[in-house]
């Protein structure tokens, strides 16, 4: 009998579907738009834009939080560590360059940085090692932000504290349907982040902007029967939201996660690197937990990174008015060895899964 | 598809072998894991399923749900036919 897993990837449902795709496809061009680098991942893997009908683009925006961290915030966090307080951060950051170093760097140059696979496992190192002062860099979107909020309301240590540049996702869609040269017409709203915000969340942006929304899932046929969901509404003129990952997304999200966010959180405005300053797109520390804020407990302010580096095109990429291959570096001057930008670095990045699936431009 | 890396995004859903106050010890293809409970807001016993993004468990999954979407695809795929 077929894993669970194997019947999501079937090809020949992959294909009927595909099949449901361009009898529902509208005839107009369209563009879809998802912003998730595991979404990226299985369409790139799985070469699903070759099942695509001609008219009908998909492209990856701002969904890689590793390649949407500013560089003032990087650099914040190799500054803290360079002064010899303990960072610790996901693996994925280790790479992102700043505008000097990269944390991998600052630690090949004896600077205390650590990857760790949780907040918890900071907390952790805070508490075994009472003389050192320990920062998370917490970065990562509705799906990373509820543990790091677990661990503030937790009482951790007085060595214990945040560098936050947590995102949120609906913000950011918000900013990329307003911004011109996008031209999108649908939302492929990611899986996770939905778990948490619930699909309801994209219920104001979808009255806003008259845009379809359809939450997906992470196999190959739940991604295609997100689409076909997506052009059914455009070819009919509907915009509404939708959701094809019941099995991992409630229309409420998950409370406790939000309930948690709230009481450790602020929402603010946010830098994302290579877009500019976003509005209510980000989060920061509550006043009352101020004694765990690192921008408050460093002088860290007025860090000035540069923040994309020389021909990347990355501030493209992440926008969804350029794929990967549209860069003169792509695969030349710029590879996961060896990145030039931030979307090369990540697993998830656009131009790094690029790389590893050679995708072309089917677009 | 390589899930192995420790990236923060990707999730893979584990099962439950061990529940100790807030912690959970997980289980996947031999690969041993801990979540934290804290942000999932239901009871989780042996067995279960979770689903993990950076140590912390944000849903419970029944894994018989992925037959759920299989029945939604051949819905959907055979209401196509009469349109
Ligand atoms: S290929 Fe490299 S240089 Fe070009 S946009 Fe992507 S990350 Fe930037």
């Amino acid at each position: 009998m077929k894993t669970d897993q194997e019947s999501l990837r079937d090809p020949r449902l992959a294909q009927a579907l595909a099949g449901a795709l361009h009898r529902a496809a509208p005839r107009r061009p369209v563009r879809i738009v998802h912003v998730c680098g595991t979404h990226e991942i299985t369409i790139s893997a799985h070469g699903l834009r070759h099942l695509l009908p001609d008219k009908v683009t998909v492209l990856e925006g701002p969904g890689c939080p590793v390649c949407v961290t500013s560089t003032v915030e990087l650099d914040q966090a190799v500054r803290l560590a360079t002064q010899g307080v303990a960072v610790c951060t996901f693996g994925d950051m280790m790479r992102v360059p700043g505008t000097e170093l990269t944390l991998d760097q600052a630690r090949s140059q004896g600077a205390p940085v650590h990857t760790v696979l949780s907040a918890a496992d900071a907390v952790e190192l805070a508490r075994r090692s009472p003389g050192q002062e320990v920062v998370f860099f917490a970065v990562g979107f509705e799906t990373t932000a509820p543990g790091t909020a677990a661990v503030l309301v937790d009482d951790p240590p007085d060595n214990f504290s945040v560098l936050c540049s947590h995102k949120l996702i609906p913000p950011a869609v918000e900013y990329l349907l307003d911004m011109p040269g996008t031209e999108l017409d649908g939302l492929l709203a990611p899986g996770h982040v939905s778990t948490v915000i619930g699909a309801k969340a994209y219920v104001d942006l979808v009255r806003r902007h008259q845009v379809p929304v359809v939450v997906g899932g992470f196999e190959p046929l739940d991604v295609l029967y997100a689409l076909v969901l997506l052009v059914r509404q455009m070819a009919d003129g509907e915009a509404k939201v939708e959701n094809a990952y019941p099995r991992a997304v409630a229309w409420e999200g998950n409370g406790q996660a939000q309930e948690l966010m709230r009481r450790a959180f602020h929402v603010c405005d946010a830098s994302w690197r290579g877009i500019g300053e976003i509005p209510a797109s980000g989060l920061s520390l509550r006043t009352e937990l101020s004694q765990w804020d690192a921008a408050m407990k460093y002088e860290i302010q007025g860090e000035q990174g540069q923040e994309v580096a020389p021909g990347c095109r990355c501030a493209d990429v992440l926008v969804a008015r350029a794929v990967p291959a549209d860069c003169p570096l792509f695969g030349v001057g710029c590879t996961p060895l060896s990145p030039v930008g931030p979307c090369m670095v990540g697993a998830e990045g656009a131009c790094a899964v690029w790389y590893r699936h050679g995708e072309r431009p089917v677009v | 598809m390589t899930r192995g890396d420790a990236s923060m995004c990707l999730a893979v859903p584990m099962k439950v072998a061990q529940v100790e106050g807030n912690v959970a010890t997980l289980e996947s293809d031999g690969v041993r894991a801990r979540a934290r409970l804290d942000a999932l807001g239901e009871p989780v016993v042996v067995g279960d399923y979770l689903l993990v993004h950076a140590g912390f468990a944000i849903r419970k999954l029944d894994p018989a749900d992925a037959q759920e979407t299989l029945k939604l695809l051949d819905e959907m795929l055979t209401a196509g036919d009469e349109d």
